[in-house]
């Protein structure tokens, strides 16, 4: 590699929004063909990533370093393994779906609409690429503004609670995160992640670290309790922000446990692992129970996500009584599981925010109560609302069962009942999604709304249609997903089994 | 042979998709066409197969198509294992299928989503090929789980019906607690195994048979019956076995042909199936083979009985599904697992006949399924008339008919089990006997025989339906009457599952039942001579009696027994104690959980809460600042004072 393929990734859309943002409110048009533009160069950039990058090893690759602010060494650094990639190339393909979804529903502001979402994209992808314990803090905080914006700007009627309750809980959390990374540069010297990684460190440091690394990330992620921001977010944020946040945001709260706590503080995490493993179990049928209750569409699928997001944080903390009780392939399965389930709710979640977004755009409501019958109007778009239904109930055949499956058989290792618990998903998630679909898309037109309502249009079938495909491709063969990532989760694993004691 | 069997697979699977994404381009005579090519090359194909296993020209098939999911050791595939079980299986689901798919072009002619239907019981052949050709534990749960959601869209095919689509998502949530324990059971499969393809669990499971786990703490289970228990969970909910029966009749809300072909002749006996498929799991447990025993005969018996107070013509036919799944089940508990696949087969052809004959009725009858309101249709439309019959005698076991062989056969291998429950069993199998041949008798009765007590509309507008019902009727009735008496011996004596099934010799019931067996013809014979039949001619005499002779007799016998016939009625109360409890309680528990913990405890105490203390405590620290010179004079002197008392009491303790 000849050309710094990250920053390109990351700068790229980066640029391209500032670009969007100079054309200016007066041409709409261009704004939106410019913003596609982008959005496809940078989905394009990820051939040459997935192409180069050498799944065999668990190494950082397209490594890029120079000095950035020399007095406290930080670099800017970035590289990536298979466990980053994987989340970069779902990055750029949710954000072109994004910004055709934003096509004809954003009419105000159209030029900085669009350009938010760009410098979003970059700055997520950066958050996934940085090695710099600064820079991934500096893209993570950063981040966190134009997703301000975009429900504050473009947002529902009680937008201004929902933005401040979303900032503040995440600024709240991130506040410990930097005091962790602070710590282990005066301890170590280097805000490299990976000489943190070498660090060594006694118990009790590591388990505070765990804890500050735990509230960092689990409001991001987010786990109960610290989630009752993301269903106000979601129900506010327009469209393409919901998108966003469910599908690549969420994850980098997962992502942050793979990279940081895991192999920071692999004896921290390992003292304290009963404590993600109990409030995941809840967050699968607590939450899953609550989403029951929802009458608002987005709401219910804000529930939901949590309740999935469930399966990533046991299935990553739970491998330390899977290697105690189980066997070392078992722990590793879960890992994966936890992070095919990342990709998979990142499809499916995407899928469900959009879906409801194209009966938004037509009827102005998100109420479950409103609809009825849509199936009789909009016979497509029932199709695929079904089909994404079922993914999100876990159907085998579609990416939504992978990860569940793989967590649930390698929790089942660590202890019964934890697989018993997850599994209760089955019955919980297919109870509040089926039940959503009976009372929306199911059933006789209920009013005159719904018996005027058009199907969906070429545009609309052409972001459900790619979804669909990559919901069903990777439910079909995850095998080359799981390739991908295999060598980094191993060295991930024979980090958490060396510990640093 | 792998281009063969993908070939059964994927063309149904082929003709689905086109039927489903072009339907509006290929109408609907393309529809059905390219279906019915589909599923008859399929159909063609699994008899060839099934012909080569009765020569003895094909060899047991196992390989991997390709890999799902490889993870270290763990090595997830798609791939298939066609056996002689596989081979009898497939040539069932293709050639029911088949039938169903002709017959659907006269039953779904005016209906508008004629094409969907078409790719929806396509689609369902492939799921059902995918189950039972499986290789592995996920492939099977596939299957399983593909089957399921087909079945949730057909059975709400007509989604305008607040019934339909009440019945698809009650289908659906209980065959997933069904899945919660079959899941669970795979997951301790690979717990123990390591693995999950078929062939290297059931060579391994021997050594295992004493291996044991901990659920509670201090109590030890046995391994295997731990994994036969929650698999046995998985078709519990797939074949309806009680108490997760209470979908089946529900399902019965959807278009009659698929009512025959999925909640009948194929998809509800996947749970026979797997079990029989895990013989060599379940044959090392004692204890899981008891209590599927119970269960399948408390399913056989008491389900049945609801079926004889039913007047909907379709819901007494699944409540006589639902009764010989029990029988099935029964088998399966009893060690013999060649007797209910045997009366998985023979079911599935007299059981889609008597659907379909059902469904050719309620053509006649312009969709009104109350026996209630019929009567007296033998004259109207012979051929359905006399292929209900031919249904009916199958089903209750005349001897001779197939019914009688498979049916007989379970019966007897009960007789002879000596395991916990058994005793128990056969009676329940056996009053089965006298309980089927009333509820049959009298569907036939109120329907064909006796006052036509139709409205003069309908009466006038009776006919018999046309040939794409009637001939699947017909080609349903041969086998239904006669492949018991060719196939009983090879099957159940002859050893034909060999290999496939696996049977401790010690406990097969089967074994000892073979030494009487001297051919199919004495083995009739001796069936006159036998409780069952006699139990059979009692209900038929007693049918008889009330509903040709004495139709005012029905309802005195029903005011006499009120509280049974209420309990009946009511279906033990079921649905309204998983109403009560499982559907509303459950949500009554997620808006409580949402209001008090969500809103109440986590947003408005915790999270609003503290922005309130914030808020508070500024208030208070506001008072501080008072901008009087003194106030701050005042402070700066206490705070001295307690500094220096600090300095000095630590400085002396210090020094």
């Amino acid at each position: 590699m000849d050309y710094p393929l990250l920053s390109l990734l990351i700068f790229a859309p980066i640029v391209g929004g500032i670009v969007v943002l100079a054309a200016g409110e007066s041409r709409p048009g261009l704004a939106r063909w410019l913003a596609l533009l982008v959005s496809l160069i940078t989905m394009a950039l990820c051939i040459p990533l997935l192409q180069n990058f050498d799944s065999s090893t668990a190494q950082m690759q397209f490594v890029e370093r120079v000095m950035w602010i020399e007095t406290f060494d930080i670099h800017y650094f970035l590289g990536v393994d298979g466990i980053a990639v994987p989340l970069i190339v779902l990055t750029a393909f949710t954000s072109v779906l994004v910004v055709v979804a934003g096509w004809e529903v954003i009419q105000t502001r159209v030029s900085q609409y669009f350009a938010a979402f760009l410098i979003l994209e970059g700055l997520m992808i950066g958050v996934f690429a940085a090695l710099d314990a600064i820079l991934f803090y500096v893209f993570f905080e950063a981040m966190l503004l134009p997703m301000f914006l975009i429900i504050g700007m473009w947002g529902g009627p009680n937008r201004v609670y929902a933005t401040l309750k979303f900032f503040l809980y995440t600024f709240f959390g991130s506040v410990f995160l930097l005091i962790g990374l602070i710590y282990l540069y005066l301890e170590g010297g280097s805000f490299s992640i990976l000489d943190m990684h070498r660090l060594p460190l006694p118990l009790d440091a590591q388990i505070w670290l765990f804890f500050a690394f735990l509230i960092g990330f689990a409001v991001k992620v987010p786990m109960f309790p610290v989630h009752t921001w993301l269903p106000d977010a979601h129900v506010e944020a327009p469209t393409g922000g919901s998108v966003v946040l469910a599908a690549i945001m969420l994850k980098i709260g997962g992502y942050g446990f793979l990279r940081f706590s895991l192999p920071i503080v692999p004896d921290g995490s390992q003292a304290m692992d009963w404590v993600v493993i109990l409030l995941s179990l809840i967050a699968i049928v607590y939450i899953g129970l609550v989403a029951l209750a929802q009458a608002d569409m987005k709401k219910l699928i804000a529930y939901s996500s949590i309740s999935h997001m469930g399966f990533v944080t046991l299935g990553a903390f739970m491998v330390f009584q899977v290697l105690e009780n189980g066997t070392m392939e078992a722990a590793q399965l879960g890992l994966e599981g936890a992070m095919v389930q990342m990709i998979s709710h990142g499809f499916i979640s995407g899928a469900m925010f959009l879906c409801v977004g194209v009966l938004y755009d037509r009827m102005h409501s998100r109420m479950i109560g409103d609809y009825g019958g849509v199936a009789n109007t909009m016979p497509w778009f029932a199709a695929f609302a079904v089909l994404f239904s079922m993914a999100n109930a876990g159907l085998p055949g579609t990416s939504g069962f992978v990860g569940e499956f793989m967590v649930i058989v390698a929790s089942l290792q660590a202890n019964f009942w934890f697989a018993f618990t997850a599994a209760l998903t089955l019955i919980i998630g297919a109870a509040y999604t089926l039940w959503m679909v009976k009372r929306v898309i199911f059933g006789d037109v209920t009013n005159t709304n719904v018996a005027r309502l058009k199907d969906i249009n070429a545009r609309e079938a052409v972001i459900l249609s790619s979804l669909a495909i990559a919901v069903l491709a990777l439910g079909v063969y995850p095998d080359p997903l799981i390739d991908l990532m295999h060598a980094s989760v191993a060295h991930l694993l024979e980090q958490i089994q060396l510990g640093k004691l | 042979m792998e281009n063969i069997y993908l070939t059964i697979v994927l063309a149904p699977l082929f003709g689905a998709i086109v039927a489903g994404l072009f339907g509006r381009q290929i109408g609907r005579a393309g529809a059905h066409w390219i279906t019915i090519l589909g599923v008859g090359l399929s159909c063609v194909l699994s008899l060839n197969v099934l012909w080569q296993f009765i020569t003895g020209e094909a060899e047991v098939y196992n390989q991997t198509v390709y890999t799902w999911l490889a993870s270290g050791s763990f090595n997830f595939e798609v791939g298939f294992m066609v056996d002689t079980l596989t081979a009898v299986m497939m040539s069932v689901v293709t050639f029911v299928s088949l039938m169903v798919h002709i017959y659907t072009i006269g039953y779904m002619h005016d209906d508008p989503g004629y094409q969907r239907f078409f790719s929806y019981i396509a689609l369902f052949t492939f799921s059902m090929l995918m189950l039972v050709m499986a290789n592995n534990f996920v492939q099977l749960f596939f299957g399983w789980e593909a089957v399921g959601l087909v079945s949730y869209l057909l059975i709400g095919f007509w989604f305008k019906k607040e019934t339909a689509i009440f019945a698809n998502m009650k289908a659906f949530l209980v065959n997933r607690v069904g899945d919660l324990g079959f899941l669970l059971g795979i997951g301790c499969v690979l717990y123990f195994f390591g693995s999950l393809d078929y062939a290297t669990v059931f060579a391994a499971a021997p050594s295992h048979a004493n291996d044991t786990m901990t659920l509670f703490a201090g109590h030890e289970w046995s391994a295997m019956t731990v994994i036969c228990i929650l698999l046995f969970i998985g078709a519990m909910g797939k074949s309806a076995q009680a108490p997760l029966h209470v979908w089946l009749p529900d399902s019965m809300e959807g278009p009659t042909p698929i009512s025959a072909l999925i909640h009948a002749a194929t998809m509800v006996t996947a749970g026979i199936f797997m079990v029989a498929r895990m013989s060599p799991l379940f044959e090392l447990s004692e204890t899981a083979l008891s209590f599927v025993l119970v269960i399948g005969a408390t399913t056989a018996l008491f389900t049945g009985l609801i079926g004889i107070v039913q007047n909907d013509i379709k819901r007494v036919v699944a409540y006589s599904t639902l009764s010989q799944l029990g029988y099935m089940t029964v088998a399966l508990g009893a060690s013999a697992y060649s007797a209910a696949i045997f009366h998985l087969m023979t079911h599935a052809f007299f059981k889609a006949l008597l659907f379909l004959g059902a469904g050719s009725v309620i053509i006649a009858m312009h969709h009104k399924q109350d026996m209630r309101e019929m009567g007296g249709l033998k004259k109207y439309m012979p051929i359905t008339f006399i292929t209900a019959w031919i249904g009916t005698v199958a089903l209750v076991g005349v001897p001779f008919t197939s019914g009688f062989f498979s049916k007989d056969a379970i019966i007897e291998a009960v007789h002879h089990a000596s395991r916990a429950g058994s005793g128990y069993a056969y009676a329940c199998v056996l009053i089965g006997v006298l309980i089927t041949a009333l509820y049959s008798f009298r569907l036939l009765y109120l329907t064909f025989h006796g006052k036509e007590r139709m409205d003069e509309h309908t009466r006038s507008h009776l006919h018999e339906s046309p040939w794409v019902v009637t001939v699947p009727l017909v080609l349903l009735a041969i086998p239904s009457l006669f492949i018991g008496y060719f196939t009983v011996e090879p099957i159940l004596f002859g050893g034909f599952f060999d290999g496939a099934i696996v049977v401790n010799a010690a406990h097969d019931p089967l074994l000892a039942l073979g030494e009487d067996f001297h051919g199919p013809a004495a083995f009739a014979l001796h069936g006159f001579t036998q409780w069952p039949f006699f139990l059979l001619l009692t209900g038929f005499g007693l049918a008889t009696w009330i509903y040709m002779f004495r139709p005012d007799i029905a309802d005195t016998i029903k005011a006499r027994f009120k509280p049974i016939w209420t309990i009946l009625d009511k279906k033990y109360g079921f649905d309204e104690f998983n109403q009560a409890v499982f559907g509303r309680g459950t949500v009554f528990l997620g808006r409580f959980l949402s209001k008090h913990g969500d809103q109440q405890i986590i947003d408005g105490l915790v999270v609003n809460g503290s922005a309130r203390a914030v808020g508070w405590f500024s208030s208070v620290l506001r008072h501080v600042q008072s901008g009087y010179l003194y106030h701050y004079a005042f402070a700066t002197i206490l705070g001295l004072i307690a500094l220096v008392t600090a300095f000095v009491l630590m400085g002396r303790e210090g020094l």
